[in-house]
């Protein structure tokens, strides 16, 4: 019904090889990138773009780069939220010092920033594995926003130890704001779109290349994976990087786009390095798709909650954000004890039944 | 390469809201979280305010007035969305009563058009108009309360703090960092010595920061605490035994919950306050109009006490100005642009507090083009066990010191922002 796989094949390696080899699948990818791409900047206003997809788009880079080193590579880390805070302050200390950069570069360089500490903190990991190297990246989660509160350098010595984002724009010859209060909400979508696009689409491609099989073998058995000549300093260090230049790019992208201006210890403390480590765990370890399902699950929901509970319901404020707290609560529980593998297993599952659908025998 | 017609959309899109038939003030509340115990008696008293207007006075000039409320938790990602969604609705004048959230809504209500006022917390420079058109901070800011604790223990000890050491102790946040500045200055000027105490985010652990206290036994320890670390802080200090008349919290730092978990313990513990306590006739017309009514916000038991009061009085002032804004305009339903330059003009005088039937609430205060700050006076209370008391008359802060901050810091923004001064110097 759903899925009609009739006269679909593959006749060469490539297209048996391709990330959606169903053309069902193909045509609905193309479909979702067509309308966020081209059809959302028309209809968005700034209630949409600030409130929900914006905020989901950022937490999905997170999400990803969080899934390619614990999901893909087996490390735990807890330091998600000290790591998106150097993606932030690199872009505020680029942003500050060269006026004329564009976006792009800024937050590509603020990427390539965290990628260096994260290697730094991700040394490590060469020598202890699970809860032990949770608790070092923990250390890096504290020592990080202690630093950014502490030296006044990073926040250009002001009053308060805030940092808020000028005006700058989207590229050095597209002159469109992309953050400060004046930018379109269209704009930032856009801007945030681009990014999730490419990155999720670099992070498909080399988690199933030569990096992420050998990234898979070290989650697998570290020992095995030695023994069939895989370098773990390489995989480990690789792993490390890869997932910090997304993890900086999101923490700067929450920085600039999103929220404009930035208290590290509210904003980057140790709640975010667990949001984004159960947006994950529900969304599915080693999965891109996870990666997704899991930021709008943490993103979205609560905020749909709020307009159910509150604007459609007329509930007193204080009792639906308790409510909320329930209703997401018996969500997680309920999808993690139904399928322990997260929202993309379930997904996978429900596929599979579709694709067989009415016959499923 | 701007996209005209994605531009026309998204505008037409937001410009396309209902007309509005009553006078709309969110309230950014909070009464869930760590800080809801200052959270909830704010927000009530200022629905319970906009509430009496409407039910006895049949709201502003004749124009119902609405609180929409929305759950910030005291966060700001939930501050913005708070923001957002609440913008589309009229909104006058946002209170967010979160300096965290106050710093992300500066520059967004600056380019919407819409007022912000931050009373005695937020941005401290934000008292420049010059710079912050859309920014309100009277009747006081956290560097006039710096200055105004510094005065008034300057006052205790005959005119001087030679060779002595005060404490600050303080919320790790922007809010808790504001007053640093000021009295890092003022150490420098009086020739006392200063030392900082952090306590992160949400203050229930205060262990060594009052063994350090208890070490080095400052001549004073100054609070700028909020939310659960104000119990704690003070929890801490009685167990310590550190003398609780030593022990100064700002006007954030001072209410009822705060003190009655220590109870008796605390007294002796004193705090400032930018609006007078004690019973006001206003009280007994929310009693009446409202509570009695069944139409109270909370459960009506937080009438009177030092939050709901400062809650009330920030309803009166965004009240006050919505009415100054209908004779300014000569328009009954207003819009922030009115609001906001009504806020720029408002003038709060005894008679105007003895009218709403809040005698001597707050200073008396003008605001203008350049200053959006208001006089910075507070009063001294203190709590003597059971109730608090008010010490002293309202203490001028020293403007000399603050003044040079509040420009310096306001040119800083400015300059990375690329503002004009909006004040037409004359």
């Amino acid at each position: 019904m759903f899925y009609r796989e009739a006269g679909d094949f593959s006749t060469t390696y490539s297209e048996d090889n391709q990330t959606f080899p169903i053309k069902f699948d193909r045509y609905r990818y193309y479909l979702v990138l067509l309308v966020g791409a081209v059809v959302v900047p028309f209809l968005i206003n700034d209630y949409w773009a600030n409130s929900l997809l914006i905020p989901f788009l950022i937490y999905a880079i997170a999400a990803i780069g969080l899934n390619i080193l614990t999901g893909y590579c087996g490390q735990v880390s807890l330091g998600t939220g000290g790591f998106m805070a150097v993606g932030a302050y690199t872009s505020y200390k680029l942003m500050t010092a060269f006026p004329g950069l564009d976006m792009i570069s800024i937050t590509l360089l603020s990427g390539v920033m965290t990628a260096m500490v994260g290697v730094a903190f991700g040394l490590p990991s060469l020598r202890i594995k699970g809860f032990y190297l949770a608790v070092a990246t923990l250390a890096a989660q504290f020592f990080l926003v202690w630093m950014f509160n502490k030296v006044p350098w990073f926040f250009n010595y002001s009053a308060s130890g805030q940092i808020s984002a000028p005006e700058r724009d989207f590229f050095y010859f597209i002159n469109l704001p992309v953050t400060g209060p004046n930018a379109e909400a269209w704009a930032k979508y856009l801007f945030c779109f681009l990014f999730v696009f490419v990155l999720s689409w670099v992070a498909r491609n080399l988690t199933r290349g030569s990096v992420g099989r050998q990234w898979m073998a070290i989650r697998d058995m570290d020992i095995a994976a030695e023994i069939i000549g895989v370098n773990p300093l390489k995989a480990k260090l690789t792993a490390f990087a890869v997932s910090s230049f997304y993890v900086g790019i999101s923490g700067a992208l929450l920085f600039t786009v999103y929220l404009g201006a930035v208290e590290v210890g509210e904003v980057y403390g140790i709640t975010k390095s667990f949001l984004v480590l159960f947006m994950i765990i529900i969304g599915g370890l080693g999965s891109i798709f996870g990666s997704f399902a899991g930021a709008a699950f943490m993103v979205l929901l609560p905020v749909a909650l709020k307009l159910l509970l509150v604007d459609t319901m007329g509930l007193d404020t204080a009792l639906s954000t308790h409510f909320q707290f329930v209703i997401v609560g018996a969500l997680i529980m309920f999808f993690l004890i139904v399928e322990p593998h997260g929202l993309a297993r379930l997904w996978a599952l429900a596929k599979e039944k579709l694709r067989l659908w009415p016959f499923p025998h | 390469m701007k996209k005209l017609t994605m531009l026309a959309l998204t505008s037409a899109m937001v410009a396309g809201t209902p007309a509005m038939a009553d006078l709309v003030f969110p309230s950014l509340s909070y009464r869930t979280g760590p800080y809801a115990a200052g959270g909830i008696p704010f927000a009530d008293g200022y629905a319970d305010y906009m509430t009496l207007l409407n039910q006895r006075d049949g709201g502003i000039g004749g124009v119902e007035t609405r609180v929409v409320e929305c759950e910030t938790a005291y966060n700001t990602e939930r501050g913005v969305e708070c923001y957002e969604s609440t913008r589309g609705e009229g909104a006058l004048v946002y209170q967010p009563l979160s300096t965290g959230i106050t710093y992300q809504l500066i520059p967004r209500t600056t380019a919407d058009g819409i007022p912000l006022h931050t009373m005695g917390y937020g941005r401290t420079s934000a008292a420049n108009g010059n710079v912050f058109s859309h920014t309100f901070n009277y009747p006081a800011n956290y560097w006039d309360a710096a200055s105004v604790i510094v005065n008034q223990l300057l006052e205790e000890n005959d005119g001087s703090l030679e060779g002595q050491t005060i404490a600050l102790l303080y919320h790790n946040s922007a809010y808790g960092r504001e007053p640093i500045r000021t009295l890092q200055t003022l150490a420098e000027q009086e020739g006392f010595t200063l030392t900082e105490i952090a306590v992160d985010h949400p203050g229930q652990e205060q262990g060594n920061q009052w063994l350090q206290i208890r070490r080095e036994r400052p001549d004073y320890v100054v609070m700028w605490g909020w939310g659960v670390m104000n119990q704690v802080a003070i929890q801490e200090a009685v167990n310590t035994r550190y003398p609780m008349e030593n022990f100064i919290g700002n006007w954030w730092s001072g209410a009822d919950h705060d003190v009655e978990s220590a109870g008796a313990d605390a007294a002796g513990y004193r705090s400032l306050n930018m609006n007078r306590l004690g019973d006001m006739p206003v009280f007994a017309d929310i009693q009446e109009h409202v509570i009695d009514a069944g139409l109270a916000a909370g459960d009506g038991s937080n009438l009177g006490n030092v939050l709901y009061t400062r809650g009330m009085y920030a309803a009166f002032l965004a009240a006050e100005a919505a009415a100054l804004a209908q004779e300014m305009s000569g328009e009954s339903e207003i819009t922030p642009a009115h609001m906001r330059d009504a806020m720029e003009a408002l003038v709060i005088d005894a008679a105007t507090m003895e009218a709403a039937g809040m005698p001597g609430i707050g200073p008396e205060f003008a605001v203008s083009c350049e200053d959006h700050g208001g006089t910075g006076m507070a009063i001294m209370q203190q709590w003597d066990g059971e109730n608090w008391v008010t010490l002293t008359e309202f203490i001028a802060p020293d403007d000399s010191v603050t003044q040079p901050l509040v420009e310096e810091d306001s040119a800083q923004y400015a300059e990375e922002n690329g503002i004009e001064p909006q004040c037409t110097t004359g």
